[in-house]
C-alpha cells in the first residue's frame, strides 16, 4: 500500500478536462447521425418496405451482433484497404462512424417498439383528417414515440460517451488516450485512471439529471 | 358554409377473412341530409363508416362524393387522400392527438392538410372552440380534459375540416352519462347548419329529433329505412321491430 498522490491528481484534473470537449464532440455528432439513421430504419421496419427491409434487418443484426471495437477496427484499418479513394481515415472520423452505426442499430429497435406502442386511434385519427403518411409520422406518431423512447435513447447516449474511449485504440488522443499518456509518464496509473473515471462519472451523472428534466418536459402533455 | 356535394355509395362489400361484414350496401345521401344508422351490435355499422373514408378498404363498390369517385379496384393513394379530405370522422373513443393541445388538435389538419396559414387556422380554431364552449380549454392537452370535453374537441376538429360528409361512430357511447348531454347538444348545433351527417348511435330520442332519415342495418345489410316517424313507429321488417322492442326495454 502507498498513499494516493492527491497533488498529482489535482494537477491532472485541468489537463484531462481539456479533452472533454473532444469526447463530447464525438458523442454528440455520433448521436445526431445515429438518431436520424435510427429513426429512418425504425420507420422502415414498421412499414416493412420490400427489399429495403432485408437490408435494414441485416444492418441491425450485424451492428448489434458484433463488438463495437471490432467495428471500429474494421472502419479504421479495414476501409482504407478496400476503398481506393480513402487512402487513410482519421481516428475521430472512424470513431464517430462506428458509434453512429453501432448505436443506430440499437436505437432503431427502441424507436420501432415505441412507434408500435402508439395507440391505434392516433394513426386512424391522423388518417381520417387526411394527413399523408409522412405528415402522420412527423406530426403525430414520432413525437409520441419519442416520449416513450427518450429514456432509453439517453441511456444509449450515455453508453456512447463511454464508448468514445475506444477511440484511444485508434490512436486518437482523447480523454482516455491522454490519461494513458499522462500515466505512462508519471507511473501513477491508479491516480490517473481514478481521475478519468471520475470525469466520465460526473458527465454521466449530469446527463442523468438532464434526463429526468427531459422526461418531465416530454410528459407535460400527458399530465392530468 | 360553402355548398356541399352529395354522397353516393354503390354496391359496397367488405369481408374480414371469411366473414362478410358489409353486403352490397348502396346508399345516397343528399347535401345537408342528416342520416342516422341504427342496428344490433356486430352488424357492420362501424365498418360502413370506416369504409367511407377508407380506414377500412372496401373489397368492392364505389363511393362518390361530388365529382370524386373512389373504387377499391383502382383507388390510388391520392384518391384515398382526396376522399378523406372530403369526409371527417368523429370517433367513439375521441382519438384526439395526445401530443397536441385542444387548439392544435383543430389547427393541425387545417395547416398540414389544407395548407392554411397558422394565423388563419388559429382564428378558425378559436372560433370553433368558442362554439363548442371550450374557449378556456384551448391550451389544455387531451389528458387534462373530461370525456365530454374531449369529444367536443373531436367534433370541433371534424367541423373545422368543412367536409362534404361528417361521420359519427357512436360519439357518446364511451362517455359517462353526465357528459352525453353536452355532446348531443353540440351535434344538434352542427345539424342545424345543415351539415351532411351520417351518425351511428344508440340514442333513439336524439335520432328521432335530428334525423331526416333513419337506416336500420342488420347483418351487413340495410334492412329498412325511412323518416324517424315511419321507421320508429311503423317498422315493416320483423328484424327492425324486434330490435326496436329490445332497445325500448333496455333504453328506459
Ligand atoms: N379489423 C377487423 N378484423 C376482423 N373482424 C372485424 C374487424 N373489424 C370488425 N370486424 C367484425 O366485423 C363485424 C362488424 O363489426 P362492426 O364494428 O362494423 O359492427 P358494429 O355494427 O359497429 O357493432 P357495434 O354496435 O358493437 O359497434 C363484427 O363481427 C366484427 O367482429
Ligand atoms: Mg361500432
Amino acid at each position: 500500500m502507498r498513499a494516493l498522490d492527491f497533488a498529482y491528481m489535482w494537477d491532472l484534473v485541468p489537463v484531462l478536462l481539456g479533452y472533454v470537449p473532444l469526447t463530447l464532440f464525438m458523442a454528440l455528432v455520433g448521436m445526431f447521425f445515429a438518431l436520424i439513421l435510427a429513426s429512418v430504419m425504425a420507420v422502415e421496419r414498421v412499414f416493412r418496405v420490400p427489399v429495403l427491409d432485408v437490408f435494414v434487418r441485416l444492418f441491425i443484426s450485424f451492428f448489434r451482433g458484433t463488438p463495437l471495437l471490432v467495428q471500429l477496427f474494421l472502419f479504421y484499418f479495414g476501409l482504407p484497404q478496400v476503398l481506393a479513394f480513402l487512402t487513410t481515415i482519421d481516428g475521430v472520423t472512424a470513431t464517430i462512424m462506428g458509434l453512429t452505426l453501432h448505436f443506430s442499430a440499437y436505437m432503431a429497435e427502441s424507436i420501432r417498439a415505441a412507434i408500435l406502442g402508439v395507440d391505434r386511434s392516433q394513426w386512424e385519427a391522423a388518417q381520417a383528417v387526411g394527413m399523408t403518411q409522412t405528415q402522420m409520422m412527423l406530426q403525430i406518431i414520432l413525437p409520441q414515440a419519442a416520449r416513450v423512447a427518450a429514456p432509453t435513447l439517453v441511456n444509449y447516449f450515455i453508453d456512447m460517451i463511454k464508448g468514445t474511449s475506444l477511440a484511444f485504440t485508434l490512436g486518437v488522443t482523447e480523454l482516455m488516450g491522454a490519461t494513458q499518456k499522462e500515466a505512462a509518464g508519471s507511473f501513477l496509473y491508479f491516480e490517473a485512471f481514478l481521475v478519468v473515471a471520475a470525469i466520465y462519472w460526473i458527465m454521466v451523472e449530469a446527463l442523468s439529471f438532464a434526463q429526468r428534466h427531459l422526461e418531465t418536459y416530454l410528459n407535460k402533455a400527458y399530465a392530468r | 358554409m360553402t355548398s356541399h356535394a352529395g354522397i353516393s355509395i354503390n354496391g359496397l362489400n367488405k369481408s374480414f377473412g371469411e366473414t362478410s361484414v358489409l353486403k352490397d350496401i348502396s346508399l345516397d345521401i343528399a347535401p345537408g341530409e342528416r342520416v342516422v344508422v341504427i342496428g344490433p351490435s356486430g352488424t357492420g355499422k362501424s365498418t360502413l363508416l370506416r369504409c367511407l373514408n377508407y380506414l377500412d378498404r372496401p373489397d368492392s363498390g364505389t363511393i362518390r362524393v361530388g365529382d370524386l369517385t373512389v373504387n377499391p379496384a383502382k383507388a390510388s393513394r391520392s384518391d384515398i387522400l382526396a376522399l378523406r379530405r372530403r369526409t371527417s370522422f368523429v370517433f367513439q373513443n375521441y382519438a384526439l392527438f395526445a401530443n397536441k393541445t385542444a387548439r392544435q388538435n383543430i389547427t393541425q389538419a387545417l395547416i398540414t392538410v389544407k395548407g392554411q396559414s397558422k394565423a388563419d387556422a388559429q382564428a378558425r380554431a378559436d372560433e370553433i372552440l368558442r362554439e363548442t364552449g371550450l374557449a378556456d380549454k384551448a391550451d389544455s392537452y387531451p389528458a387534462a380534459l373530461s370525456g365530454g370535453q374531449q369529444q367536443r374537441v373531436g367534433i370541433g376538429r371534424a367541423m373545422a375540416l368543412d367536409a362534404d360528409l361528417m361521420l359519427f361512430d357512436e360519439p357518446t357511447s364511451a362517455l359517462d352519462p353526465e357528459w352525453v348531454g353536452e355532446v348531443l347538444d353540440l351535434m344538434r348545433r352542427v345539424a342545424e347548419k345543415r351539415q351532411t351527417m351520417l351518425i351511428v348511435t344508440h340514442e333513439m330520442q336524439f335520432a328521432r329529433e335530428i334525423a331526416d332519415r333513419i337506416i336500420f342495418m342488420s347483418d351487413g345489410q340495410i334492412v329498412e329505412q325511412g323518416t324517424p316517424e315511419k321507421l320508429l313507429e311503423t317498422p315493416e321488417d320483423p328484424r327492425t321491430q324486434a330490435f326496436l322492442r329490445r332497445v325500448a326495454k333496455t333504453g328506459s
